[in-house]
């Protein structure tokens, strides 16, 4: 859960404090602190929107934009999905973010035996473009970014949207989605995975690909160090992690012949905000800095905006505790805090039931409402990066910056990311990590509130989102419906082309767009690659 | 069976990836001195059984986050029940609410520990049930 590990003596005072990442925390800092770490204004900080970009991507920060509000959105039928959807933009939510359940993110149709008991239920379910179309119907898509929460067969959502777009009249090039299609970190830990590895990341490289040349409003790739990070590994990790992951994808795609200025500047990134707050800070700092240097030194991208680190910075769910919940909604305004302090461009926030179950209506407003506290009254939005020039935070900041570069070395001397997932090196060590913390957890170094500490609180009943049992029967029936009424002999020659294209290692995006316009479903287009490529075996790691 | 280890099946059923908590058990428990096996993830019902007889596992334990977990272990005690199977011990950990405490008893999973047990309780547990069950 993030927070520092406090040493105390026999007076109860604090003596020592070591932060997740292994950084000891003095109890005062001075200029001579600075001077020690080698300071540079010029080289560590300058101004904001300028490179490196360690003070945020925009000059004026909060004063010229909001950042994004995109709270996790999708359950049940298309039809429920929809019905939220509006209601958040109604309530001035300005991107949508599109949970999947877990059938349509492993590439099984609703009506597989595989998705028995898992219709509907930790997203919306998605058979065909039928689904999409309810889904998004009356969303006004030149102007609402949507993320789609999904990465083994994120290559067949993008082609879907695409397609429902198209279908509401919309040129491909005006829609901006961003899917999450970040295979390496599903491996790592969510996992959401299907196919091996390389052909794995071969697909991510097709969607980023196509999108370079097609799509110019969307982001292929969203790199998770969120996922990661929830899995237990430590805050520097989790950006060396997400940076290491990034390249295996840049070099995918440069290895076709592209330069990586041209297309590296929509990927985004997905991080994680919880535990000690200035840690959060210096290590969002630490990644926007590291990330502009690295692509400058490694592929030399000069484009300044291709530099940017961009993305959405999220309050991540371990901090969030099923004790004593009401405590989570304090515990996600601290970390809607840190996103404020560390400039991110877009946020969400888990809800405080979200310990539970996927958020209600209530809770997910809830969030929302936070984020809008914070900008529009107390004050958040008046000076960009107000923590600049702390002796503390600029030597943390620095400090991170080690941290996460001596965690690249460790992937890099394996052979990169794509080795050290195959080898399972980087699960081991998560895993690892997280046993280690929660042994701290349970022995008291460190505190979570209502947990391990302060524990005879009141646990309330949450209201929980309920579970449809007929969602399930809803959803198949229309499956079935579809395959019967829809021209079977042109998703035949649909689905035979993207199987050409996998197999001669030819992009599969025009085909897959094709297919899914043609009503192939998600399962008969998941089902051609699996035929092609196989299935990924995890990696013995006990 | 003497000086044997205690071995233990950890299996993962169903599509859902939160793989933390059973990772973190795992380690664990041998650090208690079990042989921990692991299945991965993704596993039917009936893949985890067919490990735990390959493997002639004492216990069994779930790993459940997705709240399928009265079905997933009615599913299993079955087939367990099935194949005579019947000396093997089944527990279940993941977010389990404690209204199904008594349903998942019923079905005859001896052990539930929702997320946060402490590990000594969960190693305990499981070392007194399958000694207790060695000595009758």
């Amino acid at each position: 859960m993030g927070v520092a590990t406090y040493i105390k003596n026999e007076k109860n005072g604090v003596d020592k404090v070591v932060l997740n990442s292994g950084i000891e925390i003095k109890p005062v800092y001075t200029p001579e602190d600075l001077e020690q770490a080698g300071f540079s204004y010029d080289n560590d900080l300058g101004a904001p929107g300028e490179f490196p970009f360690t003070r945020g991507i925009h000059p004026l920060g909060y004063r010229s934009r909001d950042w994004t509000t995109r709270q996790y959105t999708g359950f049940g039928t298309p039809e429920q999905t929809n019905e939220r959807f509006k209601l958040m933009i109604a309530h001035g939510q300005t991107g949508l973010n599109v949970a999947f359940d877990l059938p349509t993110q492993m590439g099984f149709d609703s009506d597989s035996p595989m998705a028995e008991g898992e219709v509907g239920r930790v997203g919306m379910a998605v058979d065909s473009l039928r689904d999409f179309e309810i889904a998004f119907e009356d969303i006004p898509l030149d102007r609402i970014g949507v993320g789609l929460t999904i990465n083994a067969v994120a290559c067949v959502m993008l082609a879907m949207y695409q397609a429902v777009a198209e279908k509401f009249g919309y040129s491909r090039t005006e829609i901006s989605a961003t899917p999450q299609n970040d295979i390496l970190k599903e491996m790592v830990g969510r996992g959401a995975w299907v196919y091996p590895v390389e052909p794995a990341v071969r697909l991510i490289g097709d969607t980023i690909e196509y999108a370079m040349k097609e799509l110019p409003k969307c982001n292929p790739v969203s790199v998770c160090g969120y996922h990661i990070r929830e899995s237990g590994c430590t805050p520097a990790q989790e950006i060396s992690y997400a940076l290491m992951i990034a390249f295996a994808y840049i070099d995918n795609v440069v290895a076709r012949g592209y330069r990586a200025e041209d297309f590296v500047g929509r990927f985004s990134f997905n991080l994680n905000i919880y535990g000690n707050l200035w840690e959060t800070v210096a290590k969002f700092r630490a990644a926007r800095k590291l990330w502009a240097k690295l692509l400058k030194e490694r592929y030399d991208v000069q484009d300044k905006k291709a530099l940017f680190l961009r993305g959405i910075f999220g309050g991540g769910g371990s901090g969030m505790t099923k004790q004593q919940p009401e405590n989570n909604i304090m515990r996600g305004a601290y970390y809607a805090l840190a996103a404020a302090l560390s400039g991110a461009q877009t946020t969400a926030l888990c809800s405080f039931d979200e310990a539970y179950t996927i958020p209600t209506e209530r809770a997910a407003l809830l969030s929302l409402r936070t984020f809008q506290i914070l900008l529009e009254e107390v004050g958040l939005r008046d000076t960009v990066d107000p923590l600049a020039g702390s002796y503390f935070m600029e030597t943390l900041t620095l400090q991170m910056e080690q941290k996460i570069l001596e965690e690249m070395d460790k992937v890099a001397k394996i052979g990169g990311m794509v080795r050290a997932v195959s080898s399972g090196y980087v699960q081991a060590e998560v895993a690892r990590q997280a046993y280690e913390w929660e042994k701290r957890l349970q022995k008291g170094l460190v505190t979570k509130v209502g947990v391990n500490k302060y524990t005879d609180g009141v646990d309330m009943e949450v209201e929980l989102h309920q579970y449809n049992e007929e969602w399930p029967q809803i959803q198949t029936e229309r499956l079935q419906e579809l395959r019967r009424t829809r021209d079977a002999k042109g998703v035949k020659e649909a689905l035979r082309a993207v199987e050409k294209a996998a197999r001669e290692k030819k992009n599969v995006m025009a085909p897959l767009v094709e297919a899914c316009k043609s009503y192939a479903t998600v399962g008969e287009m998941a089902d051609v690659f699996r035929q092609v490529f196989g299935e990924h075996i995890e990696p013995s790691i006990f | 069976m003497a000086g044997r280890k205690i071995r233990v099946l950890l299996a993962k059923p169903g599509l859902d990836g939160h793989d933390r908590g059973a990772k973190v058990v795992a380690h664990a428990m041998k650090e208690a001195g079990m042989e921990v096996i692991y299945t991965g993830l993704h596993q039917t019902v009936q893949s985890i059984v067919n490990q735990a007889v390959q493997e002639d596992v004492d216990v069994i334990g779930l790993s459940i986050m997705s709240g399928a977990h009265v079905p997933i272990s009615r599913k299993l005690m079955a087939m367990i029940r099935e194949q005579g199977l019947d000396d093997i011990h089944v527990v279940v950990g993941g977010v389990i609410p404690a209204r199904d405490f008594p349903a998942m008893k019923e079905l005859g999973v001896e052990g539930i520990f929702p997320g946060g047990t402490p590990f000594d309780e969960i190693v305990d547990f499981i070392k007194r049930a399958v000694t207790g069950h060695q000595s009758t």
